[in-house]
Order: C-alpha cells, then structure tokens, then sequence
C-alpha cells in the first residue's frame, strides 16, 4: 500500500455542531463550545492532531468536553461538518457508502463505554459478530474468537450471555469483539469508566499486556488523568471541543498551560480530594443532551 | 320534519361503484376468494384429522414444557374436552381454522409494514393515523367492504377479521424496532454493518418480544370478531351463539361463549408462553 508515512492517524481541521441550521461556523466567532445565539452547540471545535503507528494517544476532558463526539467522527458514526481524517492514509470523510462499511470492517474496530453487546448472542458469537459481518464461515469464525476470549481470559464463559456477565467481564468481551477485527487502529470510548477502580487497574494492565502483544495503535478516551498517565504515549486535553494542550503525557502534568488542565493535575494527585473546585465545575457532571451514552456514574458520589 | 324534497342518497353511487370495481377487478377477487376457500377448507380438514385425544396430549404437553406447574398443566386438557362435550368440536375447529388464517394474513402484511415504519418515519405518519382509526372504528364496519368483495361466507369473514386484527401486531413491530437500544446499534454500525445486517442481526431479534407481543394481541382480536364474523355467514361458535341469541336459549348461548373463551384462554396462554420463553433466553 502507498502508506509510508509514520502516522497512522492524521486528523485535520474536524468541526461538528449539533443544532437546527447546518452552516459552518467561523472559528472567530466561537468562543465557548455554546453558541446561544444560534442555538447551537460546537462539540468539536476545529481539532487536529496525528497518531503515530503502535502508540496509546489519549484524549482526556470533562464530559460534555467534545471527545466521544470526535471518537466517533473518526468512524463516521457522526457526520462531522467539515475536516479530514486520514486513517492509513486514506481520507475516511471522503469515503462511500460502500467503502466506508468495509472501512469499519477490516480496518478499525472499537470498543464502547456501555459495551453496546447483543444480549442475545452468546459470548463467542457476540466475539464473532464483526467477522460475521464480514462474510466469514462460521467454523473460521468461532475458532478465531475462541482464541481471542481466550486472550482475555474467558475461556469457560464461551456459551454464557452477557447479562450472565459482570460489568469488567463484559468489556473483555467488548475487547475481545475489537480484537478478533484483526484491525490496526482500535478506538475506545472511555472503556473502563463503569467499572470499579480495582478491576478497572487490572483491565488497564491487561491492555496494556494486549497492546504489547498485538501491537496495536489505539486512540483512547477517557476523563481520568491517572488512567492517561498510565495508559498514554501521548495525550490530549480537551475542553470545549477544542484541543487545549497536547504533548507527551509527562509534559502536561509538569507543564499544565492553564488553570483547566492545572486542575486535572491536582486532582489526580490528590490535592483537591473532597473540596470542590471553586467554579464547581469538575466535581459536578454537567447534564448531557446527548442519545448516545447515559450519564457516567463513576466521580458522581464520591 | 326534515323536508321530503331535500333528499339525496349516495347508496345508489357506491352500489355503483361497488359493481364497476367488481366488473373490473372481479377475476382477481374471485381468484383470491378462491384460494382463500381452498386453504381454509385444507386446513379445516387437516385440523379434524387429528384425534381430540392427540389435541389434548400436545396441548397438555406444551403447556407442561411452559410452565412446569401441575394446575397450569392440566387445566388446558379439561377445558379442550369440555368444548368436545358440548358437541361443539367440529364447530370450534371451523373456527379455530379462520382465526388462523386470519392471523397468518395478519402478519404476513403486519409485519413488514410494521418494519416499513420503522425504518422510515414518513411511513409512520402514513400509516399511524390509519391505524388510530382502524382501532377506533367498531369492528361491524369491516364487515361491509368485505361484504362488498367477497359476498357472503367464510372469505369475507376472514377479510374483515385480517383487517380488524392488523393493528397491533403491525404498531409493536414498529415500536419494538424502534426502542432498540442505540448504543447496540451504534456498536453494529461501527462494525461494519449494513443497514439490512443491522435489522437483520439486531433490530428485529431485540424486538423480537414486542413483535410476539403484538402477534398474541392480534390473535386475540381476531378471536373477538368470530361473533361478529356469524353475521355474514361464517358458521362456528359464533353462529351458534347468534342462534341461541335469536331463540333465547340461554344454555346453548352459554355452552357455545364458553367454548370461545375457552380458545382465547388456550391461544393465549400458550402465545404468551411463547413470548416469555424467548424473552428468559434473550435475557
Ligand atoms: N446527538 C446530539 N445532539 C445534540 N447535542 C449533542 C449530541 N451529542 C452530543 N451533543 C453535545 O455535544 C457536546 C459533546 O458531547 P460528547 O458526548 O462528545 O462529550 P464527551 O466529552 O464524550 O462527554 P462524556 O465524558 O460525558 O462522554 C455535549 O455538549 C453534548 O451535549
Ligand atoms: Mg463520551
């Protein structure tokens, strides 16, 4: 293929409004991601940025920041108003109907915070179900999911469904279904954030010990810095659709460039454990308008 | 009084217009009544070939597999035998066989127009306030245009129990669809799904238990028109209970009710065992 360039993922300029009129913006007249006057809401605003092939690129915000909005454009599950995205340097934006499906079924594959299974498909056959779609035989198919739960230490839960299945245990089944895809790039949409923060750790070690042995590029979401520290080559922070600062994920922490990425920093540290912040705005989830998701429940009680 | 001179009547237009589409489309209505009757006779005969006994067996059975509950069991053998010692068998097969014929039209047209709507929202508005006047609509004036039609007999009787009973089988296929959680949905498309693999693979499956839902109401609202359905000539229960109406014979009117509550109960004890066993799994 005629993909020499050392990035795998090279997004330009995406802008996605949600609203009534369907008009691009000017950036200078964006200031916060709501547009009261238009009604309208910017949730990516004008974001690039380039993944390198292999490496963990992180994208944290606050909920409401802008970044499922921008994990999906990148599939095209949500038209984005303008900008590119070059995914092993084939311009996603620019494809048809046709090559977008076989697209998604060869060359990404993702894994959802709400996991998004089929509660009435089995285990394998939920694992199975991209290669299903692909047109694959059925032997083949359930062979390579076997092998895959495996991986994710599920052997004995094969036959089960998932509602038979604990809320960590489903998500290995949402990774196993993205990695039977065989697929270079995976993007996961905050994955780990309905689960507890023990079997949360133990399943960032065990993608961390997945990516070690598939070698996979990943683009990960989350809005827990201690989680991108842990799991990022590179990061990006993002608040009101646009992207605030980016760099390596050390660099942020020590260089934070204002008070919005200074309090990601001290909150992962610790420091502002119980007070809120003073604007009240990390302790308390703004309410979401959007269909897709339901509220997250993790940092709601605490 | 309402002056005599002022008067005009469009009975005539549409006895007219009745003729004229009869004239045009009469093979093809002739040809469908024919089939209609072939089938129905078929599956009547098919119905009294089997023994009364092997009905209770499979019956008792089938309710044994559902609900593993002795009462539950048994219940359904005694109340079929009680339609056998009435002397009402042979009359409740013949009912039995147009209720089912009628479901069978029901969802092979519910069913993908209830899919149709689902899929696209102007079909929707097409079709919701047609269904909204259908349910409203009391279930004699579907016995005109079939009449019209079809004449008298079992056919127009089936017309016009098919028409009564589409609604809800085709508004819970729709609304099944419809409720599918889209978060299941985004993760097929992301998948590379098509839009015929998502409703294929997804949709219909996780609607599955609304649709079964609809299909055990359809039923029921056909059994509702057998009474009705006497009036153009179908025979059965409901003939006897017109008879019984006509004579005042209270008894008969009794015996031949009971033997249709006793198919309601039945149809829709098992429908619903159905529907219920599929949910369990799915779930
Ligand atoms: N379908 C939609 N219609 C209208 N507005 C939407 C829609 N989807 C998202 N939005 C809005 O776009 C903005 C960004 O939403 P998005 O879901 O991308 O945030 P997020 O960063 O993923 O948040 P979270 O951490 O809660 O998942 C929000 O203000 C949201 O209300
Ligand atoms: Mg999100």
């Amino acid at each position: 293929m005629q993909n020499d360039s050392e990035y795998l993922v090279e997004v330009k300029n995406i802008w996605k409004t949600f609203g009534n009129s369907k008009k691009i913006i000017p950036r200078k007249l964006i200031r916060t991601n709501i547009n009261a006057r238009d009604r309208k809401i910017v949730a990516v605003n004008d974001v690039s940025f380039q993944v390198k092939r292999g490496e963990v690129y992180v994208i944290m915000g606050l909920s409401g920041s802008g970044k499922s909005t921008l994990i999906r454009c990148l599939l095209r599950l949500i038209e984005p108003d303008s900008g590119t995205a070059l995914i092993e340097g084939k311009d996603v934006t620019a494809m048809d109907k046709r090559q977008l499906t076989e697209f998604r079924r060869t060359r990404v594959a993702m894994v959802f915070q709400h996991y998004g299974l089929l509660p009435h498909r089995s285990v394998l056959e939920n694992v199975a179900f991209g290669l299903k779609l692909r047109g694959v035989e059925r032997k083949e198919r359930e062979q390579k999911a076997a092998e895959v739960i495996e991986k994710v230490g599920l052997k004995q839960w094969e036959k089960h469904y998932p509602s038979e299945l604990s809320g960590g245990m489903q998500q290995r089944v949402g990774i196993a279904r993205a990695l039977v895809q065989d697929a270079d790039l995976l993007l996961l949409d905050e994955p780990f954030s309905g689960l507890d923060p023990l079997i949360r750790r133990e399943m960032q070690d065990e993608l961390l010990r997945l990516q070690h042995e598939f070698q996979k590029t990943m683009i990960f979401v989350t809005h827990d810095l201690n989680e991108a520290l842990r799991l990022g080559s590179h990061m990006a922070v993002m608040k009101n659709g646009a992207f605030i600062q980016e760099g390596r994920p050390h660099d942020i922490v020590m260089n934070p460039v204002d008070d919005y990425v200074k309090q990601f920093v001290q909150i992962a540290r610790g420091v502002v454990k119980d007070s809120p912040d003073k604007k009240g705005k990390i302790r308390s989830l703004p309410r979401r308008a959007s269909g897709q998701d339901e509220p997250i429940i993790v940092g709601f009680g605490r | 009084m309402f002056p005599d001179t002022c008067r005009f009547h469009i009975a005539p237009y549409i006895q007219d217009f009745v003729e004229w589409l009869n004239f045009i489309c009469g093979p093809t209505f002739n040809a469908f009544s024919d089939s209609l009757r072939i089938m129905l006779i078929n599956l009547e005969h098919l119905l009294l070939a089997i023994p009364w006994w092997l009905w209770i067996i499979v019956v008792t059975l089938l309710a044994w597999r559902m609900t593993r509950h002795p009462w539950k069991t048994i219940t359904p053998g005694i109340l079929i035998f009680t339609i056998g010692l009435f002397g009402l068998w042979e009359i409740a097969i013949e009912t039995l066989a147009i209720v089912i014929i009628s479901v069978i039209l029901s969802l092979i047209v519910g069913v993908p127009s209830g899919i149709a709507m689902a899929v696209s929202d102007r079909v929707e508005t097409v079709f919701t306030p047609v269904l909204d006047a259908m349910q409203t609509m009391p279930s004699f004036v579907y016995l005109i245009p079939a009449m019209m039609f079809f004449e008298l007999g079992k056919v127009p009787a089936v017309v016009a129990t098919f028409i009564y009973a589409v609604p809800p089988v085709q508004r819970l296929t729709n609304l099944g669809i419809r409720q599918v959680s889209t978060s299941i949905q985004e993760a097929a498309v992301a998948f590379g799904a098509t839009s015929w693999q998502l409703m294929r693979e997804v949709r219909i499956p996780l609607a599955l238990p609304s649709i079964l839902a609809g299909i055990n109401q359809t039923t029921m609202m056909a059994l509702s028109m057998v009474v009705i359905c006497s009036m153009v000539g179908a025979g059965g229960l409901g003939e006897e209970v017109i008879i019984a109406l006509n004579r005042i014979d209270v008894g008969r009117g009794f015996e031949a009710g009971w033997a249709i509550v006793v198919l309601a109960i039945i149809i829709d004890r098992l429908s619903q065992g159905v529907a219920q066993k599929w949910h369990i799994k799915s779930n």
